[in-house]
């Protein structure tokens, strides 16, 4: 196909604005999908492909649409991640194309990952369609978000279209807009070939499959290839496009989108953002945009079950198969047992990780309290990335400690904002502007330790705007933090999976919180149980669980001894599950408590 | 009435091993009366109100299984008559029980002080009873209420008075600490009123509010309020004991030196024991038989001359030595450590709590300590495999 013929778009949406339902629409309108074959969301059945057997989901589709001058264009609509976990994921994909559908709710207005991933389009220079969707509900109220929407993108009220994905009203005009007003890509076909890797997926019968936009030359069938920062080779198994299942194709040209059958066997060996060329007589300038994604946060998953640990380990490794941004290693911890200390990108994608072990898996799993990744300058000037508070060391050998920070996005209606600053300032965050997007609704942006948003952020943020509030992050980088180490000693002995590290400012407080938190979640027992939080030897906070003064069967005679050794056995097995440390014993819960702590903050301010 | 061999208990087919362990003597005999004139709101043991016309055929049908066991227990060392309330038979049907046991050197009948009369203390003691257990529960009017006892405190002195005077020397009473309601004026006051009535055996149990009874529904929210305040009563209960002279034991249970209760010593130490009665448990070998509570089905099996109900609980070898520990533990002289107690025990635990002062272990024994003893479900629990 010609390049003045193509074009490649995404589609930007908040959750639930309708992303779906118009990739459903466009496929029925150009009958790439036929009215039998229609379902609700096509593109988004995942599970329900794989119950068909067929575990790979398009991550573009090509549609074919005769538009008002009577020609037939090829369309590729590319899907990206929905969330900011994944931004750098949505970078590439948006670096694919050349426009974005930008589909807002008419109801709800603009939300601040649309926003984002809006931003993200105009700085990658992409022409973008603004579209109104849901204009058929009642609370629609099409023209102020027009107004919102325009203001974005600086562009006219007036050119924002106005459809419903749902009934269909507009679509059309949508494919239309598609073509007058997203630019063709521009390549050059006969120069050698380079295609970036927007998207990487695993299936066990045919390895890793490479996602690709062409942009110069093009591949066929058997060429010997390379990606040009990781260096793996690899022959083209075979290629083509979804539409909206896989069709094999002879060649894939430039400016053209579709899939690469590689045969690899792990997709870490295929990163999202690298060039694919020749192996030989290939490209000399790789494309640019390559960055290796680092996970930023930290927390321990442990089987419940020590046995487990073995599926656990399996598991992880073959979610590792699809998931190239997740890492993980072999942790030991005196309380929980083996376990693996897994880096994530997000609090998405942590949540998405555990669900799929626990779901997927059958695990049943303890996850440890979440921690961002810290860099500590030891004694001798030298820098280390810290993933796990155990591992940080003593206050006088620290010369220097970082942590990362993030942009944060935030709307709310204006009513919001006092509670918002207030929520901000608590969390270390620093001010960096405020935006009224429209009468009603306020955009902030605060510059925040990534710390501070790993806990319980997200719920304040919902509760303290009873759900108004929409937030985004990005991720800044590290930043020069006064940090330190708060340790939990049980009846003298230190506890190295409930350490905490957090600001200085916060330590006191936080420690106290802890040990409070600890207090609740430890039964009283046969000792009394000491709760000391301190910062090296110094201690800062004190709890005490009293010891019991009586555990006894009041009475055990002849009828009653089946019973009461059934009781305990209760007992018993009440105590295998608790960790014992020292002459205490710990319930698991209150490997949590840590979890709890910012939370109790937020609840009394 | 002849002995009817053991097998048709069982109805199952004799084999030789069975014979065997028929053959071996059983020390300790528990006969079960469950009658009571009133169920109290806290108790779950198998009772039976309002069947006064029942009496008789149930102390025929008792008589009748004591017959079917007779082989087992020929000359047992301990007989307990416990229930229910069996001094409420009346003094003939009383008599009638008593003369169809086998002879032992200590056999214990349980009463309500409401009950005793001259002539049932005197049918205890014509009918060869050495020791009585008097359910006192309490000297506190209010308190008796609570547990909807019929006892008023005169007459738990009354009671001790009579039984003395008919020649039953060796007493007990049974008390309750933990009623809602009791403060600790009230244990003190207890604990000295029963000091003063001289018994030779005091058992001081912690009310159990059970859940799903009557009584926990009544009071559950109360005793929950109180738990904090009542948090010291069971160290008093010892401590006041003791400064009166009593051994402290067993967990519950206090006496004048050499006045344990033989029959109970026998359950703690581990012994076998036969159950005769509706809800009464047998332990035999590694076979623990519990008859059905059913007063009509159990009639109606002793009267077709056959077996009581029953249900058959089979112990592993395992079980039997974790309970030998879980009871022995409750006394404080020490347990010895076979083979297999030693084989269900978690040595490393047992260190470890050795030293931190809640056992002892000395000599293939194990005891626990003072602390030990108030804790003493946590110390086993954690110290079994």
């Amino acid at each position: 196909m010609a390049l003045s013929r193509i074009r490649n778009f995404s589609i930007i949406a908040h959750i639930d604005h309708g992303k779906s339902t118009l990739a459903d629409r466009i496929l029925q309108i150009t009958q790439t999908v036929s009215e039998r074959e229609m379902r609700d969301q096509v593109l988004d059945s995942m599970d329900l492909e794989r119950e068909r057997g067929i575990t790979i989901k398009a991550q573009a589709v090509r549609v074919m649409f005769k538009a008002a001058d009577d020609r037939v264009y090829e369309l590729n609509l590319i899907d990206t991640p929905g969330h900011v976990d994944f931004t750098y994921e949505v970078s590439r994909s948006l670096a694919a194309c050349e426009g974005a559908l930008l589909v807002v709710d008419a109801a709800q207005g603009l939300e601040a990952q649309t926003l984002a991933n809006a931003y993200l389009a105009i700085e990658n220079d992409l022409d973008i369609v603004p579209v109104i969707n849901k204009i058929d509900l009642p609370a629609a109220d099409p023209d102020a978000v027009a107004v919102e929407v325009a203001d974005l993108i600086g562009d006219s009220a007036d050119n924002v279209l106005r459809i419903s994905a749902k009934t269909g009203a507009g679509v059309g005009e949508v494919l239309q807009a598609v073509v007058d007003h997203i630019a063709p890509p521009d390549g050059d076909p006969a120069a050698p070939p380079r295609a970036l890797i927007f998207d990487s997926s695993y299936d066990q019968y045919r390895g890793v499959l490479a996602f690709v936009r062409m942009v110069d030359g093009s591949f066929h069938k058997a060429d010997a290839v390379r990606a040009m920062a990781q260096g793996t080779r690899f022959d083209v198994e075979e290629l083509g496009f979804f539409s909206p299942g896989m069709r094999p194709a002879k060649h894939l040209g430039a400016g053209e989108v579709g899939y690469i059958v590689t045969g690899l066997k792990d997709v870490s060996q295929l990163r999202v953002g690298d060039t694919l060329t020749l192996a030989k007589g290939g490209a000399e300038q790789a494309l640019p945009g390559y960055q290796d994604v680092k996970p930023m946060v930290f927390s321990g998953l442990f089987p419940t079950d020590s046995d487990q640990y073995p599926e656990l380990r399996d598991a992880l490794e073959k979610l590792k198969l699809n998931d190239a941004a997740l890492s993980y290693e072999p942790e030991v911890s005196q309380a929980l047992g083996f376990g693996f200390r897994c880096g994530f990108l997000g609090l998405l994608h942590m949540d998405i990780v555990r669900e799929r072990l626990e779901r997927e898996y059958d695990l049943d799993l303890l996850v440890t309290a979440p921690n961002v990744a810290y860099r500590v300058q030891d004694a001798n000037g030298t820098w280390h990335e810290v993933h796990n508070p155990a591992q940080m060391p003593a206050g006088g050998e620290v010369l220097a400690t970082e942590e990362p920070y993030v942009r944060a996005s935030i709307i709310v209606p204006k009513e919001f904002v006092g509670t918002m600053m207030d929520l901000n300032q608590d969390r270390r965050g620093d001010f960096q502007h405020m935006e009224y997007l429209s009468e009603e609704r306020v955009q902030l942006v605060y510059d925040l330790p990534l710390a501070e948003i790993v806990l319980d952020y997200y719920d304040q943020l919902k509760s303290r705007t009873r759900g108004y509030a929409s937030f985004d992050y990005d991720l800044l980088g590290f930043r020069v933090g006064n940090l330190v180490k708060v340790d939990v000693l049980l009846a003298g002995e230190q506890v190295d999976s409930l350490s905490l590290i957090t600001h200085r400012d916060n330590a006191y407080k936080q420690g106290k919180q802890l040990v409070e938190a600890l207090r609740e979640r430890i039964p009283r027992q046969m000792f009394e149980v000491a709760i000391q939080a301190a910062i090296g030897s110094r201690v800062i906070a004190r709890e005490t669980v009293k010891a019991k003064r009586k555990d006894v069967l009041a009475k055990c005679y002849g009828g009653d001894i089946s019973r009461k050794r059934k009781l305990l056995e209760k007992q018993k097995k009440g105590k295998k599950r608790m960790k014992q440390v020292g002459n205490i014993e710990v319930p698991q819960e209150a490997f949590l408590a840590v979890l709890d702590i910012n939370r109790d903050a937020a609840g009394a301010g | 009435m002849p002995p009817v061999p053991v097998e048709v208990l069982t109805g199952e087919v004799a084999r030789p091993h069975r014979q065997r362990s028929a053959a071996a003597r059983v020390e300790h005999l528990y006969v079960h009366v469950p009658f009571c004139a009133h169920r109290c709101g806290y108790c779950d043991f198998v009772t039976v109100t309002g069947s006064e016309p029942l009496h008789a055929r149930y102390v025929d049908a008792l008589i009748a299984e004591l017959a079917q066991r007779a082989r087992l227990v020929p000359a047992p060392a301990t007989i307990f008559v416990g229930g229910g309330t069996p001094s409420l038979l009346l003094p003939p049907l009383l008599r009638r029980l008593l003369a169809a046991l086998p002879p032992a050197t200590e056999i214990t009948v349980e009463c309500n002080p409401e009950t005793v009369s001259e002539q049932t203390a005197d049918a205890l003691a014509a009918g060869g009873v050495t020791r009585v257990s008097l359910g006192a529960q309490s000297f506190r009017t209010q308190l008796l209420g609570t547990l909807e006892r019929r006892t008023r405190p005169a007459q738990i002195r009354h009671a001790v008075e009579r039984l003395r005077a008919a020649g039953i020397a060796n007493l007990n009473l049974d008390l309750m600490f933990g009623v809602p309601g009791q403060s600790s004026h009230d244990l003190l006051a207890d604990i000295d009123d029963a000091c003063s009535l001289e018994p030779d055996h005091i058992s001081y149990y912690e009310l159990e509010a059970k859940p799903g009874t009557r009584f926990t529904h009544a009071h559950g929210d109360e005793l929950e309020r109180q738990a904090e305040r009542m948090e010291a009563y069971y160290e008093q209960v010892v401590d006041g004991l003791r400064t009166a002279g009593y051994r402290w034991y067993e967990t519950a249970n206090f006496c004048r030196p050499g006045l344990e209760s033989r029959h109970n010593l026998g359950y703690w130490r581990g012994a076998d024991y036969l159950g005769a009665g509706i809800g009464a448990v047998s332990t035999l070998g590694l076979e623990r038989r519990r008859n059905r509570p059913s007063l009509p089905r159990y009639l109606a099996a002793l009267e077709a001359g056959a077996a009581p109900p029953a249900e058959v609980e089979q112990l592993s070898a395992a079980e039997r030595a974790v309970e030998r520990v879980m009871l022995g533990l409750r006394l404080d002289r020490p347990l010895p450590l076979g083979a297999r107690e030693l084989a269900v025990l978690d040595t490393g635990q047992v260190e470890r709590l050795e030293s931190a002062g809640m056992l002892i272990t000395e000599a293939g024994t194990i005891v626990l300590t003072e602390r030990g003893r108030f804790v003493a479900n946590d110390v086993i629990a954690s110290i079994l495999l």
